[in-house]
């Protein structure tokens, strides 16, 4: 039972959510994990004046508002994030992937980079600043760079660019803080140049995707994690198909390929493994 | 690895002195700037230094300068640990020498990150 509401979450209620998050996210949410569910829901039972979680589980039945449902949906996902988080991929990236990268594709001078789950855009701004600090070649290229995500909140986020003082606290060096972001009030803004060379996108990874280019680079961390092993299947697939036979796939430090899609081979760089797509 | 806190909150010496002696830090504590600079004669007495900016006697900014002004000190990090948030205030400490800088209040994590991008702990 929550503060505000008058009834625990029944297991009918908690069973319609779980369908409803795997139905529209692919997020699996495991038996057990009412409390969740009671304390992510708890604001939206509050907002709207409702007297239990039972009674919005009750609206989201009727399907009389497709924003609730959006709202609970995207109540229910783990945004975490932070600016170079886990920092060992983002070294890898620099010392070994975009070097490589750049050797193959001197010809063409084109890349194309999917970050998949963008979350609030920490993960693919720490991306273009290592560009922009390390890879001054790259300027003259046409860089192609998409971020993604199922949360449209989140995705707004990621276009404004503009985060709390404890988000740039969190991985970013401060040298990248004051050569990349201006204090606005409160809260620091990412420069225009940064947000403007970006494609934001609505994808539901779980779900079929929209037409993308064939990617050089695809940063999918910290999201497989929430999906079944079908789903699992699915996505990686799809983004084998979706990727140059020399690209690279980065996924979170929990996650791998192994026994979910063969095509892949795992690369590794110091204490960093990406994988990519083994097709002849 | 000895990390010195040079702080004159002892609050704040003991949540800072808590998260780095869970990561394995040795732990020396200062109230001010000039009680710290003892530690700074190029003896390699610590690894990591945290330096408030508001410091009776001497503070943070001139302790830094002065960490710097000794090139046996050049390996020494020293992360500035403050409640100033202007952009300024942190130009200035990355241009006196600090290596990173942590605007309170802050979490175990973000100090986590912080030392983690200095490359003093793994993820």
């Amino acid at each position: 039972m929550i503060n505000g509401t008058s009834s625990p979450l029944l297991s009918v209620d908690f069973d319609y959510v779980r369908q409803m998050m795997f139905d529209y996210s692919s997020v699996v949410l495991e038996a057990g994990k009412e409390y969740l569910v009671e304390a992510r829901l708890l604001s939206i039972v509050q907002e709207r004046e409702m007297n239990s979680l039972g009674e919005l589980v009750e609206a989201l039945r009727k399907k009389s508002s497709n924003k609730l449902r959006q709202e609970v949906v995207e109540a229910m996902l783990t945004n975490e994030t932070s600016f170079f988080r886990d920092v060992k991929p983002f070294e890898s990236i620099r010392e070994f992937v975009l070097p490589d990268l750049i050797s193959k594709r001197s010809a063409e001078r084109t890349l194309n980079i999917w970050c998949a789950a963008c979350s609030g855009g920490q993960e693919i701004y720490s991306f273009l600043m290592l560009i922009k600090e390390y890879f001054p070649i790259l300027e003259g290229w046409k860089l192609k760079v998409i971020a993604s995500d199922l949360s449209l909140r989140m995705l707004e986020k990621a276009k404004r660019g503009i985060y709390s003082q404890l988000e740039v606290n969190r991985g970013l060096p401060a040298a990248y803080l004051v050569k990349y972001f201006e204090k606005v009030g409160l809260e620091w803004e990412i420069h225009e140049n940064f947000r403007k060379s970006i494609e934001f996108l609505s994808v539901n990874l779980g779900s079929s995707w929209p037409a993308l280019p064939v990617m050089d680079l695809i940063l999918m961390r910290n999201v497989m994690i929430y999906f079944d092993v079908k789903t699992k299947k699915r996505v990686l697939n799809q983004a084998a198909e979706l990727m140059n036979s020399d690209g690279y796939l980065f996924l979170g430090g929990v996650e791998s390929t192994i026994n979910l899609a063969d095509q892949f081979e795992i690369v590794s760089w110091k204490q960093s493994s990406c994988y990519r797509p083994n097709r002849v | 690895m000895k990390a010195l806190i040079v702080d004159d909150s002892r609050a704040m010496r003991l949540i800072i002195g808590k998260i780095l002696t869970e990561i394995g830090f040795e732990i020396i504590e200062a109230k001010d700037g000039a009680e710290a600079m003892k530690y700074f004669d190029g003896t390699g007495q610590v690894d990591l230094a945290l330096v408030d900016w508001n410091l009776p006697n001497m503070n943070g900014l001139e302790l830094i300068t002065y960490i710097r002004s000794n090139p046996l000190n050049n390996d020494i990090c020293v992360i500035m640990c403050t409640s100033e948030t202007e952009k300024s205030r942190v130009t200035d400490a990355l241009s006196a020498g600090a290596n990173e800088y942590v605007m309170k209040p802050f979490t175990r994590d973000v100090m986590l990150a912080k030392l983690e991008l200095l490359g003093m702990v793994r993820s």
